[in-house]
């Protein structure tokens, strides 16, 4: 069995009346990247600042390499120090020094190296970084991502083993996020760093990182690869791993195919709501769609469609609109809750999509028309939803078509 | 006696107020005196910052001379004056030399050396070393393995040490000069007469007090300020940018204060 690199223990951290870590247990192994994520609040940078020693747990143990921090002399504390390295939040950057020397501010300080060593290293991590020309110029001056850049170099030229980042990519545009998100993958391949990293940015740290850790409530509620972390059932662990979809469904008032699921296997396990039905209206050409006109336009579409299917059938809360997969939207109605025959309220929606103009803009090349088909079955008690929706696909029934002008 | 009720007598509560301001007081002033300590420990470290030292210098010292010269003139001008037309009364206006050389060496010198060297550079020092706090660099500084105290505040000790004294002796000189210009070259005071009474008045001892003073001034208003701007976080009802005034005025108050009732206790000691 690995031993992690730093481990927490049943650490408690209180702040007056106020706990923010209530017995958390923590691994992180060496070479690895590890995302800590949680609510604002939560005590993500206190478990960081718990690491490097600028806080002190009211109880439990931080071990580092197996060996209790708090029984540290304080010769080895000063040594882990040197091995760790620290990535604020706002940077920390000093403002009365140029970035060169913001850089060169550790191995001068903390290191004592000589002058040359210090040149050496800094031009190194300024090329890797890409902050070359900006030597002497005062961290005020540049911009956020650069000062973003430069605290990153400065975390680095050390060389550290471990590297904790406390949102480094908080207040940066999506594509400087992703810039810094990289570098900080790619420098950790190149290096072999440990990182601790505490981010927000979900889902795009499950990508980075090989294991995650969750806190909630001042504990930690899972840690582990980032691909369990979807087979869990916990509701806020749900809420991670489908942000997205959750932020896009809400938008659009669509509900999530977890959701509908479990709705679904209510109903067919009720021989008194086996009657309800199933309505599908889906976007065949979902791809071509998503190329010519954009992925805003599909996700406009189905939105589209699902306050259609509210508004033809009438049902209120007896149905439940959900998103199911990325091409198609499906409507389960309770038995009873709807007065129209469900091939009426498929039609009822197709011709409200019709007089809706979805590519204003047009599409990127040429004329373009995609079809929307639609169909509906019984929930019964035989087929699973996939399968039942796999079915009302197979009749290939086109509701109608959208049809979008080339560019002008 | 016992007390039945949640609310204690007024005289009760009264001492209990008494009792945790002077609690505050003392656990304030035992962390200044470990924060002295500590820097003052971190001063004779290797390896030494004598960079940082100079830098600091400059700061407080060179870029100070033409405050404390200009104040320091005016001031002996205005002793010249008010002197001479005391001493008129008792027709011993040439001792004026004297007069005016004793008060600036004993007393105003450091005083007012000290006072507009926290006005000038105690203030700016508590405001720098308080953004740095709220802006995560002192502790950054700790993460890479600096001691924060030892690399911002030790060598601030040591350069106040060195230019508190220097500059209040330009302070006593440059006062000497507008005593003599006030006294001599407007009023008429006999230029020997006035130079003659100073030395004779003026011995070693009061020039030695004098530095005594500026030396333990320059340590007091450098702790005082540093740790006012060093500890902004843990400030009471105040964070961020209104922590920071709050530590730059509290830092400018209780340095003049504190000059004023050192002064005392070392010129009662001192006599």
């Amino acid at each position: 069995m690995r031993t992690p690199l730093i481990e927490f223990r049943q650490v408690s951290k209180r702040f007056g009346h106020n706990v923010v870590l209530d017995s958390v247990d923590l691994a992180v192994y060496p070479g690895e990247v590890t995302t800590l994520i949680g609510r604002s609040g939560e005590g993500k940078s206190v478990t960081l600042k718990l690491i490097i020693g600028l806080l002190w747990p009211d109880s439990g143990e931080i071990l580092y390499r197996g060996k209790s921090v708090s029984r540290m002399k304080r010769a080895e504390l000063k040594h882990i120090r040197r091995e760790v390295s620290f990535m604020f939040q706002g940077n920390a950057l000093f403002d009365s020094l140029t970035v060169q020397e913001n850089i060169a501010l550790p191995l001068r300080e903390g290191f004592h190296a000589n002058e040359a060593t210090i040149r050496e290293r800094v031009e190194q991590k300024m090329q890797v970084m890409d902050l070359e020309g900006t030597e002497e110029q005062y961290p005020s001056q540049l911009s956020g991502g650069m000062q973003k850049r430069v605290a990153l170099a400065r975390a680095m030229v050390t060389d550290p083993e471990t590297v904790l980042f406390d949102e480094p990519t908080t207040g940066l545009d999506p594509v400087r996020k992703n810039s810094v998100l990289s570098m900080i993958l790619s420098n950790q391949r190149d290096y072999g760093f440990t990182a601790l990293l505490v981010s927000h940015d979900v889902p795009d740290v499950f990508y980075i990182s090989n294991r995650i850790a969750v806190l909630e409530e001042g504990r930690t509620i899972y840690q582990g690869p980032p691909q369990d972390l979807e087979q869990k059932e916990h509701p806020v662990l749900q809420e991670y791993v489908n942000s997205q979809e959750i932020l896009r469904n809400e938008i659009y008032g669509l509900q999530s195919s977890r959701f509908l699921e479990r709705a679904f296997a209510g109903m067919r396990e009720d021989p008194e709501r086996r009657e309800g039905a199933l309505l599908v209206i889906s976007l065949p050409q979902y791809q071509e769609i998503k190329e010519k006109v954009g992925q805003l336009m599909v996700e406009m579409l189905l939105g589209a469609i699902s306050r259609a299917f509210y508004k033809v059938s009438q049902c209120g809360d007896q149905c439940k609109v959900a998103r199911y997969g990325e091409d198609r939207v499906v409507c389960l109605c309770e038995p009873g809750s709807y007065d129209r025959d469900p091939d009426k309220v498929l039609q009822g929606v197709a011709s409200e999509l019709g007089s809706m103009d979805f590519c204003s803009s047009g599409v990127r090349q040429g004329k373009a028309s995609f079809s929307v088909n639609g169909g509906w079955d019984r929930i019964g008690s035989h087929k699973s939803l996939f399968q039942l929706v796999q079915g009302i696909e197979q009749q290939k029934r086109i509701l109608g078509s959208i049809s979008c002008k080339g560019p002008d | 006696m016992s007390f039945s009720g949640g609310i204690l007598p007024l005289s009760t509560n009264l001492f209990a107020l008494l009792g945790r301001a002077v609690l505050a007081v003392l656990q304030e002033l035992g962390g200044i005196l470990l924060f002295f300590l500590r820097a003052l420990i971190s001063i004779f470290k290797y390896p030494f910052q004598v960079n940082k030292i100079v830098r600091q210098a400059y700061f407080i010292g060179a870029m100070s001379v033409f405050l404390i010269a200009l104040v320091g003139l005016f001031t002996g001008m205005v002793l010249g004056l008010q002197g001479y037309y005391s001493l008129t009364k008792f027709g011993s206006e040439g001792v004026l030399g004297g007069v005016v050389a004793l008060s600036l060496i004993r007393e105003l010198g450091p005083v007012l050396t000290a006072i507009m060297i926290v006005a000038r550079a105690g203030s700016a020092m508590s405001a720098e070393l308080g953004i740095m706090r709220i802006t995560e660099q002192i502790d950054a500084l700790f993460t890479m393995g600096v001691d924060p105290i030892r690399s911002l505040i030790s060598p601030r000790i040591v350069a106040a040490v060195i230019c508190f004294p220097l500059l209040t002796a330009l302070f006593d000189a440059v006062g000497i000069l507008g005593g003599y210009l006030a006294g001599v070259s407007l009023l008429g005071v006999n230029s020997g007469v006035f130079l003659s009474q100073m030395d004779s008045l003026v011995v070693l001892s009061d020039a030695i007090n004098g530095f005594y003073k500026a030396f333990a001034f320059g340590l007091l208003v450098v702790t005082i300020c540093c740790y006012q701007g060093f500890y902004v976080h843990t400030r009471q009802g105040g964070h961020g940018a209104k922590g920071v005034s709050m530590a730059t005025t509290s830092a400018v108050v209780f340095s003049c204060v504190g000059v004023l009732i050192t002064d005392y206790v070392l010129t009662s000691f001192l006599l």
